[in-house]
């Protein structure tokens, strides 16, 4: 399976005029590849994902999903920075939604959400509600939610940019040795680029206004422990090196203010 | 010279919870003071009976059985008003709320029939459905129907964007999202409304009772106010806080029952 994201781009129309959001922009995300994109706020990361969700459609361009092994929409799953856990549902049947609209067999229903709840390591949190949990563990949720369909395609939006930064730490590993199980190509937005050398295979730098592709940055280092002992030093490297790329717009961007 | 004061926490009057009791020692207290005026004050019997002559007249009432008769058609008829009133209200909301034609289409309807008080209708409804149970079923479901209907679309237009959002990710049905998102997301508002509307529906129960019936709480009211029984009359009275009292706790506790998600 392979998704390319073919010339894309989106206008926005506004009281002041149309306001060219993403411009130009030509991606692949190749079989088990895990994808950051990373960019100053405002330059269009998330209404990309939006668009590769299939949230939101686009003004130029098209989206297409290859290579699929059988004859049917692509499954997409999808984690949300605000997560969006249904309050009325407890953790297991927050986990079941997707697979309700499946015509799964009622078997086969309970062994998937029992096998993504031990995988994020919630037993024996199955009947709580949302409202009982931490920010780290109704993420954990979002996240076991949108794996239990076993999609084609994972895409997370900032998933952590609303916990504090020792569960944000701590969940940034978590979710490595999840994706490490279960391998899906992953398109992940986020605006810190520590994270984004953390997980990526290859991170994209996008510029702003308009959202281009300003630089495709291959990660050399191990899946693993990126940011510890000999890796350290070139992990520091790749963060400059966004840095350097996101820095100017990012300055523009403290100074305009964020207008979306 | 150097002075020293400990830090005392402003907040305090807070938290200062008062005791359980005084709720029932307030009530105590007017019944009390009540009784002791009408026996001692010389308050007329007849302008305001003392609690236990209500009591004694209410107990004579239940004796004879016309209690039991009145209540029973009074609660029939605000059970069925209430319950066909509140049905349509949920249903016709949760489908204003979702789609945009039909909030185009019911939307000024709606909020063009609302402020007229459903009182001024009753001439027109008993014109139409006669002088039976109907019409006064009727006008209370009316009753009942505006504030639930309003509240419903309102519940439904304040659901976070993103849940549906979440459904839609999942590829979803329509019918689901109104089942699965929409209907539990609007419940807390929906109740609302509901309690709303019992007040309602009390109010429209004993005015068509009064203007249109034979049996009922609000004609054994009317009845014995034109006998002067004053008694008997605040008997009536009572018996109408009692089953305002008992519909809201009843709204209560099902809404605990259907909203489990909520501290």
């Amino acid at each position: 399976m392979q998704v390319v994201i073919e010339n894309v781009g989106k206008k926005f129309q506004s009281s002041r005029g149309d306001v060219t959001a993403l411009e130009n922009i030509d991606l692949t995300i190749n079989e088990q590849e895990f994808v950051v994109l990373v960019g100053p706020s405002g330059c269009g990361k998330s209404t990309l994902l939006s668009m590769v969700g299939g949230l939101l459609s686009p003004t130029s361009g098209r989206i297409v999903v290859k290579d699929l092994i059988e004859d049917r929409d692509p499954l997409i799953g999808i984690v949300f920075q605000e997560i969006g856990l249904f309050p009325w549902r407890t953790v297991y049947e927050n986990i079941k939604f997707g697979l309700e609209e499946m015509n799964l067999a009622a078997g086969e229903v309970n062994k998937r959400v029992d096998h993504f709840i031990r995988l994020v390591g919630l037993n024996g949190f199955e009947p709580a509600y949302p409202h009982q949990l931490s920010g780290g563990m109704r993420q954990r949720v979002g996240i076991a939610r949108a794996l239990a369909i076993q999609p084609d395609l994972l895409l997370m939006d900032e998933p952590f940019s609303a916990l504090d930064a020792q569960s944000r730490t701590l969940m940034q590993e978590e979710l490595l040795r999840i994706w490490y199980q279960t391998k899906l190509s992953t398109l992940y937005v986020t605006h810190n680029i520590a994270e984004a050398i953390y997980l990526a295979d290859r991170v994209v730098v996008l510029s702003r206004r308009p959202g281009r592709i300003a630089s495709i940055i291959s990660i050399d280092l191990p899946k693993f422990d990126r940011d510890k002992g000999t890796n350290l030093f070139k992990f520091n490297s790749y963060c400059d090196q966004v840095w350097q790329l996101i820095r100017k717009d990012a300055q523009l961007a403290l100074e305009e203010g964020d207008e979306q | 010279m150097s002075f020293q004061r400990q830090v005392q926490n402003q907040m305090a009057f807070m938290d200062h919870q008062p005791p359980t009791w005084i709720s029932a020692a307030a009530i105590t207290a007017i019944l009390l003071l009540w009784e002791f005026s009408c026996r001692v004050g010389g308050i007329s019997a007849l302008f305001l009976p003392s609690p236990t002559a209500i009591v004694a007249a209410g107990y004579e009432m239940l004796q004879s059985g016309e209690l039991l008769t009145n209540v029973a058609a009074s609660l029939l008829r605000i059970g069925l008003g209430f319950i066909t009133g509140s049905t349509v209200g949920i249903l016709l909301g949760l489908i204003l709320g979702f789609s945009s034609i039909a909030d185009a289409v019911g939307n000024p309807i709606v909020h063009a029939l609302y402020p007229v008080p459903k009182l001024a209708l009753l001439p027109l409804i008993i014109l139409w459905l006669g002088i039976g149970e109907l019409s006064k079923v009727t006008i209370i479901s009316l009753g009942v129907f505006f504030p639930v209907i309003i509240n419903t679309y309102s519940g439904v237009k304040n659901i976070d964007p993103l849940l549906i959002k979440v459904a839609v990710s999942f590829k979803t049905s329509r019918t689901n999202i109104i089942s699965k998102v929409i209907l539990p997301g609007a419940l807390p508002v929906i109740f609302a409304g509901l309690k709303l509307a019992a007040g309602t529906a009390l109010l429209l129960l004993v005015a068509a009772e009064m203007i249109a019936a034979k049996e009922g709480i609000g004609a054994m009211i009317l009845h014995y106010g034109d006998l002067m029984l004053t008694d008997k009359l605040m008997a009536g009275v009572v018996i109408l806080s009692l089953l305002g009292l008992v519909f809201n706790r009843s709204l209560h506790w099902l809404e605990r029952l259907v909203i489990t998600w909520k501290q």
